[in-house]
């Protein structure tokens, strides 16, 4: 039944075949996605322009004689119209290449492939986390809403959620590992374990795993729970949030009232019915916090000398290290993209109402 | 009021049936043939020694490669001494050095290093022409001419010519530096692409002949060195040396205090007394060359007024900031050359003094004071120091706004002129007094086209003709004793005269444990040096 | 309000006024919405909780006024003498930083900042956000497409180098701070409006309205919006506490608020140094912005319970 909010694109949809339909669908996502990418890529060059920080003296330093200075000007093409210079970055980042970075002196492709494992390695962990304990406590908090059990779950979440991380972090890092000595400290491996594994994903617990170095990967696990964990707490304290406010909203409802009625049991009521239903809500919040993560959280990765994304785009930026942000961007902008085309897919696929 | 003690007792007593976690135990101190070092090293852009120009960087240079002339690191008051050359002759006319080649040394690629090598190190480093290249650069030497200018007669034997007589002291302290450091040319040259001089290559790989060679650099993360055991000078104990990147100072001190590293670089004032009670761990202290300081404009008419340069002088609280938060780590110091140096001047004119600089105002006709900007770099040092500047400049009623940026933002404005006041440190490119005096006390033109980038009396807009021709005097002078003798002059007029408040000097403290000895950091001319420590 | 409350004895006046906010046939827009208003205040008084956090932020607003007459010291007031005193010590309730400036005045002095802070960038990016995401989930087709490419575009951008670039291009301060994080922080606002958009702009209801000729417009604003509120609250108070520290991250680049400001979340940063051994200096503003992060927080679940229309329902 088609109402009057449904779109004209879906109209003329109805009229095509299966699979004009899929190729139109797919086409239009393609599009899209290259509409994005490119309006991110002209927002960064952009920022490039405008920021009031000379790329020039990022490579030469203080020290420069007008000599030195102007070679390197000339050398970053700098001279040239704004216009042809966002031409020849375009044409590079279509073909994969975004450039040497002036401060690592290596291809900012490379820098990448090392520097994003790490992040990856430490956000998904986080996230695994955060919604392992978080949609129960969010659930469990929204059961009962009001009573203890509610209060605690709240103040537990808001507890981590108004401490600055890098409290927490050093905090952390003074009492399980200055003291207890329980886990490992900072950077993802003890010094001497670096360069043991073959580099394969970036991300050490897979790579030792590959390797059968069962000691690095304990000695892996030992350093990232730390900081893995510290993150999980944010992401679990929004998560359970929203878990919770979802499932207040379904606990409500109507169906709800008649599953009680028909006598289904209260188990599944929640955790099958309710809890079934804000799953799209649930996976966009939780698609959205590991974006997020992704980004790489830079006073973590400083704290912990975790060697990840954020502390790379950071740097980058702050000493105008343009092709190494552009890239960054791009990684981090591709990653929101796909994150977000999951999140409608599942809308499209799992909630008839939005189809 | 400690809070690591009242945690250690919470934890004790709430832990102690928890078990541990399954993680095998790290180990309890580093192995003892592996140094391991926290250090900031984002600074290092690239591994080129003939292209670096940053701490880190001259630090990792250092023992990886050798110099024609160097020092003693177990006495660097000494001065410098015969290195990869093992002896030198100066012509009558104080041009022409000629430098006679060590023999038997070879490089880390087992080439064997001769004049040759030395030849296309000094030549590359004027051909490539990167920031660090004025140092070679100012006796003359050019691409058109260097042909002729640095030339290898034999293997043994390098000779090198320079455009007018400089004191010797002089050029054989610039041939001590990062500049001149000597690369395998075979494997250099192996490398080449479009005569770029092989520099993409060398940027992140070595071809040296230092005590150590280059095993991994990850930008941001570490760099991993191993021992060259046919060194030359010595068979380095360490093994392996492995340079951490780790940027806060609560996190090298919880290392250091574990034992996953043996020495930290970069603890702050409180953590450095918060670890002098623990018997595993010492710390030394070293007087480096960095000296900061503030500047005054002198195309702005109010800071171009001598007494308000004088009165702002009394204005700065040395004392207080030196035992407050700079504690140990910078020293009061009122002259542009670092101690240490040929014709140091140890006179400390200038105290904060209110009521002095009050009067000074008063005198230049601004007895109510006026608004004034500083610009300064957003490291916490310097913005305390800022912060320090703006409540003392207060009391004499001049209105500080702090105008914080990147490092790069406010080096850019400082090198466009376009400041009142500046804030930062400037640390010598060489151990010559000379790299200090041409920068602090010369200014050949004062114009804003001369574009006299690399000199901060240009850049702070001081128009000094007298000053200048000292300076020229004194780098030609091959008396040592009146070279000296006329640094101290001119320290003393500038202290006296120009827009430059220099306040203190760096003194570096390294946290280590106890049991490493013989890491020295180098003092104010060279940097560290791991070849020489034992555990 | 009513003439009656001049002349009446006060007992009457209360009952009256009580009367008044509390019937069931307002006589004006003006009482209805009064009406509203009060029925807040009572839901809000039966659930302690959201009163404690209503209570916080009230206290905050308090202090913000009164500051020069709580503090005790001036906020940038410097004493080298007496700098890292502990907490409690001679003059010093909460103790006094590296400058040996007294830390509870500039936390006092320093709610004026957070008010500010907190207040414009909740006045400005979920606004938008909302706005966004409403108008893209509820249109569809070319609108939604266009509308969330360009939030996709800045949601894809990494945060920091969106504010940083923006401050760094307008120049340091706390209000381009306060600007650029409103920049970066609405995306997440459009698109959780639309989700919610997307799944109730099919109901029966919306259709009902539709039928009955209402705009889009009005459909907007006066339906999709409502039942968006109680995400977007929870997200905004669950935000706040994470925009102070964006700002004090600025801070710390200096880009944010400028120094001798006493911003907590710069004197946070500032005090990390002497964490292991001076643990007020940062913890103390710590515990500020983690008390008023809580007063939000507890109050935006009460007002979750009260501006939710769904839950009034049943």
């Amino acid at each position: 039944m088609n109402n009057a909010a449904g779109t004209a694109t879906q109209k003329r949809r109805e009229g095509s075949s299966p699979l004009l339909k899929r190729l139109r669908g797919l086409t239009t996502v393609l599009l899209s996605i290259i509409a994005t990418l490119v309006g991110l890529l002209f927002i960064t060059f952009l920022i490039g322009r405008v920021m009031p920080i000379d790329p020039v003296l990022a490579i030469v330093g203080e020290r420069a004689s007008k000599e030195v200075y102007d070679a390197a000007y000339l050398s970053l093409g700098l001279d040239k119209p704004l216009i042809v210079q966002f031409g020849v970055f375009l044409q590079q980042v279509f073909t994969g290449d975004f450039g040497i970075s002036r401060l690592t002196a290596r291809p900012v492709s490379d820098d990448i492939i090392r520097v994003f494992p790490a992040t990856l390695e430490l956000a998904s962990v986080a996230t695994v986390f955060g919604v392992l304990f978080g949609v129960p406590m969010g659930v469990i908090a929204a059961v009962h809403q009001g009573k203890w059990q509610d209060q605690l779950i709240r103040l537990f979440g808001l507890f981590g959620y108004s401490m600055p991380i890098f409290w927490l972090g050093l905090m952390g890092l003074l009492i399980f590992y200055g003291i207890l000595g329980w886990v490992g400290g900072p950077g993802r491996l003890d010094v001497f374990y670096d360069d043991l594994v073959p580099v394969i994903t970036g991300m050490i617990l897979v790579d030792s795993l590959i390797a059968g170095e069962i000691d690095i990967f304990w000695n892996a696990v030992s350093h990232i729970i730390l900081p893995a964990s510290l993150l999980g707490y944010y992401s679990l304290a929004y998560i359970s949030r929203m878990t919770r406010s979802f499932m207040l909203e379904q606990l409500t409802q109507e169906y709800i009232i008649t599953a009680r009625v028909k006598g289904l049991s209260e188990h599944a009521v929640i955790w099958r019915h309710a809890l079934g239903n804000v799953m799209i809500p649930l996976i966009t919040v939780i698609a959205l916090s590991y974006a997020n993560l992704l980004e790489g959280s830079v006073l973590t990765e400083v704290i912990f000398a975790w060697p990840g994304l954020g502390q790379y785009l950071t740097t980058a930026l702050l000493s105008a290290d343009m092709n190494a942000v552009m890239g960054g961007t791009v990684v981090v902008g591709l990653i929101f993209i796909g994150l977000n085309l999951f999140s409608d897919f599942l809308y499209k696929v799992v909630d008839p109402r939005a189809r | 009021m400690k809070i690591q003690n009242w945690l250690k007792g919470l934890v004790l007593a709430t832990a102690i049936s928890v078990p541990a976690w399954s993680a095998p135990p790290s180990f309890a101190a580093t192995p003892d043939d592996i140094l391991v070092v926290a250090n900031r090293i984002d600074d290092i852009i690239s591994l080129d020694p003939q292209e670096m120009f940053e701490f880190a960087g001259t630090d990792y240079a250092n023992n990886v490669y050798d110099s024609l002339v160097s020092f003693d690191p177990k006495d660097l008051s000494k001065g410098y001494e015969p290195s990869l050359a093992e002896s030198w002759t100066i012509s009558e006319d104080g041009k022409t050095f000629t430098f006679t080649i060590r023999e038997g040394v070879k490089f880390h690629s087992g080439n064997d290093l001769t004049a040759h090598d030395a030849e296309f190190s000094l030549r590359r480093a004027v051909g490539l022409n990167k920031t660090p290249s004025f140092i070679l650069t100012q006796f003359g030497f050019t691409p058109d001419n260097m042909e002729s200018t640095i030339k290898a007669t034999d293997d043994r034997t390098l000779v090198v010519v320079t455009d007018k007589k400089y004191a010797p002291s002089f050029v054989l302290n610039c041939f001590t530096s990062a500049i001149s450091y000597i690369v395998d040319s075979k494997e250099v040259k192996s490398h080449e692409k479009d005569g770029d001089w092989g520099n993409e290559w060398l940027r992140t790989n070595s071809a040296g002949s230092g005590a150590y060679s280059l095993v991994s650099w990850k930008p941001n993360e570490s760099y991993t060195l191993n021992a060259n055991p046919d060194y030359w000078r010595a068979k380095p104990a360490m093994k392996r040396v492995i340079v951490r990147h780790i940027q806060e100072s609560a996190t090298q001190r919880l290392l250091l205090e574990k034992g996953d590293v043996d020495v930290a670089r970069n603890l702050s004032p409180e953590d450095i007394a918060g670890i002098s009670g623990n018997s595993d761990l010492a710390v030394d202290e070293d007087l480096r060359g960095r000296i900061m300081y503030i500047s005054m404009n002198q195309k702005d008419p109010i800071l171009s007024k001598p007494q308000v340069i004088e009165a702002l002088k009394y204005l700065v609280d040395y004392k207080g900031m030196e035992g407050a938060f700079l504690k140990g780590q910078w020293k009061v110091h009122q002259a542009f050359l670092p101690l240490t140096y040929m014709g140091e001047l140890k006179d400390q004119p200038f105290s904060f003094d209110v009521e002095k600089a009050k009067g000074l105002l008063s005198e230049a006709g601004y007895p109510d004071g006026f608004d004034v900007e500083i610009i300064v770099r957003d490291a916490q040092e310097r913005v305390e120091i800022a912060q320090s500047l703006q409540n003392t400049f207060a009391q004499a009623g001049i209105n500080v706004s702090l105008i914080q940026g990147t490092g790069k933002q406010i080096l850019g404005k400082y090198r466009a002129r376009d400041f009142q006041i500046y804030l930062g440190a400037w640390g010598p490119d060489y151990p010559d007094p000379h790299t200090n005096a041409d920068t602090f006390a010369s200014n050949p033109d004062n114009a804003d086209e001369a574009q006299h980038l690399g000199k901060l009396a240009w850049r702070n807009a001081w128009a000094i003709p007298e000053l200048t021709a000292m300076t020229e005097a004194a780098v030609q002078e091959t008396d040592n004793a009146k070279r000296a003798q006329m640094y101290v002059d001119i320290q003393k007029e500038h202290q006296k005269v120009s827009p430059f408040a220099e306040m203190f000097q760096k003194n570096e403290q390294t946290g280590r444990r106890a049991n490493v000895s013989g890491f020295v950091t180098g003092s104010a001319v060279t940097a560290v040096y791991y070849w020489t420590v034992t555990k | 309000m009513t003439d009656n409350t001049n002349h009446s004895p006060p007992v009457t006046v209360l009952s009256s006024l009580q009367a008044w906010l509390t019937t069931e046939t307002p006589q004006s827009r003006f009482q209805a919405k009064m009406t509203q208003l009060y029925r807040g205040w009572q839901s809000l008084r039966s659930n302690p909780l959201a009163l404690v956090g209503f209570l916080i932020l009230v206290t905050l607003i308090l202090v913000a006024i009164f500051a020069p007459l709580l503090a005790t010291h001036g906020p940038s007031e410097q004493n080298l003498a007496m700098r890292l005193a502990p907490p409690g010590s001679e003059g010093y309730l909460l103790g006094s930083d590296e400058f040996g400036r007294d830390i509870w005045s500039r936390i006092v002095f320093g709610s004026r900042i957070t008010l500010m802070i907190v207040v414009l960038v909740a006045c400005t990016a979920p606004v938008f956000g909302l706005l966004v995401g409403t108008v893209a989930g509820y249109l569809g087709g070319w609108p939604d497409m266009v509308l969330m490419r360009i939030t996709d575009i800045f949601l894809a951008f990494p945060r920091l180098v969106l504010a940083l670039a923006f401050v760094a291009a307008l120049g340091a301060g706390i209000e381009n701070a306060i600007l650029a994080i409103s920049l970066t922080a609405w995306p997440p606002y459009a698109r959780i409006a639309r989700a919610e958009t997307l799944t109730i702009r099919n109901a029966d209801y919306i259709s009902a309205i539709q039928l009955q000729g209402a705009g889009s417009l009005r459909i907007i604003t006066g339906h999709i919006w409502p039942m968006c509120m109680s995400s977007i609250i929870v997200r905004v108070t669950l935000d706040m506490a994470g925009i102070i520290l964006t700002a004090a991250g600025l801070g710390f680049l200096g880009l944010g608020a400028q120094p001798p400001m006493p911003e907590w979340g710069a004197m946070i940063s500032a005090g990390r140094k002497f964490l292991l051994d001076h643990w007020w200096v940062a913890t103390m503003p710590g515990l500020a912005i983690f008390i008023v992060s809580l007063g939000f927080n507890l109050l935006g679940d009460g007002l979750r319970d009260i501006l939710d229309p769904k839950g009034e329902q049943s």
